[in-house]
């Protein structure tokens, strides 16, 4: 039998600490929940309520931890006791209602138990006169059974929500508010029957809009005005038949002063749009309308003018989705005459104050849905182009522009035959032209951001003019022009190889005229031919015109045949770059690359440097170096065989002065670039882009010689730039060494190791995927599983120097593992797990441990065996030098407390003792980390753990 | 008002836990020494469970940081406890969990005192005399039924 409870003589109830264990037996299964009935017996039945009180508490404290392991009978049987419960004395209302939520959790709660509590709940509880917690209970109950019991509730028809209408009216506090509108919205989205109380309920939520709550300082529930808003608004917006109610109510508020409420009322109007129909908003349209319009053209608030553009869209959209009457006016179309009567004439007012805000309204309008822009536009173009027109000034007529810009784009949210714009597409062109040649440069700007939008249109709106165009791009603004070109090229590119690409040919082939410093801007428009040349090749057909320009005005600088500077050859490299970049994508794009134009540059490169008759512009280092850039990149991207391919002649090029890779075989003397003396020793560094830009898969061919003659010229050249360049190619190719061949090198060996550790975790520098590394799902996995025994087994034969290198290799491949992965392997590992932890490198004890901890919980059995060395090689490095290693080994020792307990027993005096250096431990992480793990290990085989 | 009281016990008054202390840069480097702070005892004692309620003393505000004092150099630590109600039977155990806990946790050369804050319980004098009383101390623990109690405060939470 269980210990009764003592009623001392002051009748205060003292649990005696013995029921307190007894509770936990009931979540452990040794008792049943009516047995604490049962032994509080005659606690429950006690005269004075506070003992009453006590007892239904702690019996509300047993269902918290036990609710979901009742039987059907017990959750039977506490549910009535409870619901008789209500009808006591009010002191032990809260115990009840705690004890009746943890019981509304119940997933066996027997039918018809929910309807009764809750109608018990309504009758015998009136709410807002509990307490805070209290009526959170309330809420969280009826919030419990609307999840599990929906059918049941809805059975209890309109009582239902009668008598949850009538609970909440009142509320104050943010918490239960948040769950009271929680609930109400679930009321109206998941059709419980609201019967007479629609006016009701939404009285009761609404007399909180707009909601004005400021959460304490230090709020430790950190309900904030945000979340109190949208849940309000949840419920507002939730059913159409509030409309009648609330949309008077968001007018009220709109024609307030107060700003927050303005811009709440237009957020809720937004929200309700999406389910409101024509039937609910007719009645309030003008009103709404002039509202909105009154706060666009008056406000000095971003805020609610964009949240009153947004509000006047959404009016638009659920106006446009309602079905027209065949008999009644289509509300629509009406309301749009409405929005144009009262802003159009802003449009053509002189003084241009409301031309702004009138367009916003407009747009706003129109975008609402296809019909409106069809509408409004067609209504609005011929007006904005008569005006256009109509000013002289530039200033008006670079807004009138912007605002026609905007209308364009509008066009473009609906994909329809049916353009508006079509009608004044002439009209429209020569308008944008008659901007583009405007002597005013805002002007012209917005000319060519509005062509640029005009030339995504759908129809061949304007392909007649491109030849224009390169004149543009060539001017002094050219930024807006490029960008125009660059989504123009997409779309049209024939037009632009027809047009542009000749203009701009004939451009660069000229001498330029004597350069006007007046206009700064201007002073190499060669170079900007190169950079618009470079901009429009998006497409591949454009990109297979403009890249032979590019290289014959390569060979044109390297014949000297044009008056040029160095400027001229690295920009013209630099455009050739970004085509490569911009085709990384087209497969024809970059194997034309592959093909064609880097052996066309390597022979200029060639070429030029054996010319020897005075220096060459292309042999320039900053030439070099971007004809190197053009190359890797061209490669960067490209499947392994061309690079393969490609590598292997350049090599013989670079070696053997093989020249068939390059287009025209006629090198007027042998290439010998590793001669020191000569020009071509330079040319090292494209070699070196090209060996770095490679993948590890691909192989450099005759590396040795390579490596030989590149280390020569290292040593011997006293040029800097061509000796750091063979540096770096040096370092490219060793890169691709076999690591696991370098762990045995007595002097490589540590950085070899640490190089794992490059391999297998996540670099930003060189090995992710932006430098093209091929990084594939599961690398790690099966690097793991092809590397791993090919350590082990160079750890066996490895001397005893080099055994170190191994395991660290070892660690950091373990390491970057994910666990689950890594404890299929680990027992098989773990002898040799062992002897890393009496290594002396720091980073292998480190990640050793790490690798230990895991398996410490979860393979016992194979560690167990283990234990006796375990312990004294964690306790000797529970006081090594690094704190991590400290920490971490202590970290170890809490974790062995979870093995079997008859194996560790046996070393619990002598860890305890051991422990209680690193108690005094200089560092506070590492004394934490002790107190843990000495505290456990004196729980071991001792009572109560 | 004494009826109030007495509902407050049975209903205590729950504080929101402090969060976990964060390490500093200073903690992070190996070459600066962190001296044992009362940060660091309240630490130590604040997840003790208490035994009647499922909640720990720092819930209760049966320990609170300003009632722990440490000298690291003269290797002293006092700490005061409050309990919930001024004739907590359990005051005892609570103060004897502490003591455990602390002669378990901390280095061997501290000298550890552990009492009830002055005015806050009934047998205040009688509860301090026995947790000062080393001979007690250990008998206590010695008693397999107490033992276990306080093992269960101080293992992990439930």
């Amino acid at each position: 039998m269980i210990y009764n409870l003592e009623v001392n003589s002051n009748c205060a109830l003292v649990i005696n600490y013995r029921v307190f264990w007894f509770v936990l037996g009931v979540i452990d299964g040794k008792y049943a929940a009516l047995d604490v009935v049962e032994a509080l017996g005659t606690c429950l039945t006690n005269p004075e309520p506070r003992t009453r009180g006590r007892g239904v508490q702690l019996l509300s404290q047993v269902l918290q931890v036990s609710y979901s392991i009742l039987k059907q009978k017990e959750v039977e049987v506490l549910t009535i006791f409870y619901i008789d419960r209500l009808k006591d004395h009010h002191l032990i209302t809260s115990h009840v209602l705690q004890g009746m939520k943890f019981l509304s959790l119940s997933p066996v709660l027997p039918e018809g138990l929910a309807v009764a509590t809750l109608k018990a709940l309504f009758q015998e509880v009136h709410v807002q006169s509990l307490m805070q917690s209290e009526r959170h209970s309330v809420y969280s109950i009826i919030s419990n059974f609307m999840e599990t019991r929906e059918k049941e509730l809805k059975g209890l028809g309109a009582d239902f929500i009668f008598g949850f209408i009538q609970a909440m009216d009142g509320e104050k506090d943010p918490r239960n508010l948040l769950m009271a509108f929680q609930i109400s919205r679930e009321m109206v989205t998941k059709k419980y029957e609201l019967g007479a109380f629609v006016e009701e309920l939404f009285e009761v939520t609404s007399c909180y809009f707009p909601i004005d709550f400021t959460p304490p300082p230090n709020d430790p529930h950190g309900i904030s005005q945000e979340e109190l808003i949208l849940s309000l608004r949840a419920i507002l917006a939730s059913t159409p038949r509030f409309a009648e109610f609330l949309l008077p109510l968001l007018i009220e508020k709109l024609d307030s002063d107060v700003q927050p409420a303005k811009v709440d009322s237009l957020q809720t109007l937004t929200a309700c749009c999406n389910d409101y129909r024509k039937k609910e908003v007719k009645d309030f349209l003008p009103a709404l309308w002039s509202s909105i319009r009154r706060e666009v053209f008056q406000t000095a608030s971003e805020k609610i003018e964009s949240e009153g553009l947004s509000a006047l869209q959404a009016l638009s959209t659920c106006l446009s989705r309602s079905v027209i009457d065949s008999d009644a006016e289509d509300s629509l179309d009406s309301f749009l005459n409405n929005v144009l009567q009262d802003c159009k004439h802003h449009l053509c007012e002189p003084d241009m104050k409301l031309v702004w805000p009138s367009a916003k309204l407009l747009q706003a309008a129109a975008s609402g849905s296809h019909r409106a822009t069809y509408k409004i536009t067609t209504s609005v173009l011929p007006l904005l182009l008569e005006e256009f027109n109509k000013h002289t000034q530039s200033s008006q007529r670079w807004t009138i522009l912007g605002i026609l810009e905007s209308f364009i784009k509008l066009t473009h949210k609906w994909e329809r035959d049916d353009n508006p714009l079509s009608a004044f597409k002439d009209q429209l062109c020569l308008l944008v032209f008659s901007a583009l040649t405007d002597s005013s440069v805002q002007l012209q700007i917005v000319g060519t951001s509005t062509l640029a939008v005009l030339g995504t249109q759908q129809g061949d709106l304007l392909h007649t003019d491109t030849g224009h165009h390169a004149e543009l791009c060539l001017s002094a603004h050219s930024a807006a022009a490029m960008a125009a070109s660059v989504t123009m090229s997409r779309i049209h590119p024939s037009a632009f190889i027809t047009r542009m690409v000749p203009a701009m040919t004939g451009e660069l082939s000229t001498e330029p005229m004597e350069v006007k410093e007046s206009r700064g801007l201007l002073k190499a428009p060669r170079q900007r031919c190169v950079q618009a040349l470079a901009a429009i090749s998006t497409h591949p057909d454009v990109l297979r015109h403009t890249v032979p320009v590019l290289l014959r005005h390569l060979m044109d600088i390297q014949k000297g045949s044009l008056c040029t500077e160095v400027e001229d050859a690295v920009s013209a490299c630099r455009s050739l770059q970004l085509v490569a970049e911009q085709c990384q994508v087209a497969e024809e794009s970059s194997e034309y690359f592959h093909q064609t134009v880097v052996p066309c540059l390597l022979g200029l490169a060639v070429r030029s440097a054996l010319q020897g008759c005075g220096p060459s512009i292309l042999c320039e280092e900053p030439v070099i170096a971007a004809l190197g850039t053009v190359i890797s990149t061209a490669y960067s991207h490209t499947h392994t065989q061309p690079a393969c391919r490609t590598i292997a002649r350049v090599v013989s090029l670079y070696l053997d002065g093989d020249a068939s890779l390059l287009p025209e075989n006629d090198l007027p003397s042998t290439f010998q670039p590793f001669q020191v003396r000569h020009d071509t020793s330079l040319l090292v560094v494209v070699l070196v882009t090209l060996s770095l830009s490679l993948r590890l898969q691909v192989g450099v061919p005759q590396r040795d010689r390579l490596l030989g003659q590149l280390l020569e010229m290292c040593c011997v050249s006293g040029h800097r730039f061509t000796y750091t360049s063979a540096a770096k190619c040096i370092a490219g190719i060793v890169n691709k060494y076999p690591l696991l061949m370098l762990l045995a090198d007595p002097e490589l060996g540590p950085e070899a190791a640490d190089g794992f550790s490059l391999l297998v975790s996540d670099s930003t520098d060189v090995l992710n995927r932006a430098s093209h590394a091929d990084i594939r799902i599961m690398y790690r996995q099966r690097f793991f599983t092809e590397n791993v025994p090919k350590l082990v087994q160079g750890f066996h034969s490895a001397g005893k120097d080099n055994k170190s290198n191994y395991l660290k290799a070892l660690s950091h491949v373990m390491n970057s593992l994910p666990k689950q992965v890594l404890m299929t392997e680990l027992p098989s590992l773990l002898t040799l797990l062992l002897e890393a932890l009496s290594c002396s490198d720091q980073v292998v004890q480190l990640s050793t441990l790490g690798c230990l901890h895991p398996l410490l919980q979860e393979a016992p059995q194979i560690v167990s065996l283990h234990v006796d060395t375990l312990i004294s090689k964690l306790l000797s490095l529970a006081t090594s030098p690094t704190m991590k290693v400290r920490i971490a080994s202590l970290q170890c020792m809490h974790a062995m407390t979870r093995l079997p307990t008859h194996v560790i027993l046996p070393h619990k005096a002598r860890t305890i003792r051991a422990l209680t250096q690193p108690l005094d431990d200089k560092k506070r992480l590492v004394r934490k980390e002790a107190a843990l793990a000495r505290g456990e290990w004196f729980l071991l085989g001792s009572p109560g753990r | 008002m004494a009826a109030g009281t007495r509902l407050e016990n049975a209903n205590p008054l729950v504080y929101q836990r402090s969060k976990d202390r964060p390490p500093s840069a200073r903690e992070e480097d190996e070459a600066e020494t962190d001296p044992i702070d009362h940060r660091e005892i309240f630490d130590l004692i604040r997840s003790i469970n208490d035994p009647e309620h499922p909640l720990s003393l720092e819930e209760l505000n049966v320990v609170e940081p300003v009632r722990v004092h440490v000298n690291d150099e003269e290797s002293t630590v006092t700490v005061a406890f409050t309990p919930t109600i001024p004739h907590c039977s359990m005051a005892t155990l609570i103060g004897l969990s502490i003591k455990v806990k602390l002669l378990r946790s901390l280095p061997e050369r501290f000298k550890v005192d552990v009492h009830i804050t002055p005015g806050t319980h009934a047998s205040e004098q009688a509860v301090n005399k026995q947790l000062a009383d080393k001979e007690r101390v250990a008998a206590a623990l010695e008693n397999t039924h107490l033992l276990e109690v306080v093992n269960q405060c101080l293992s992990g939470r439930l």
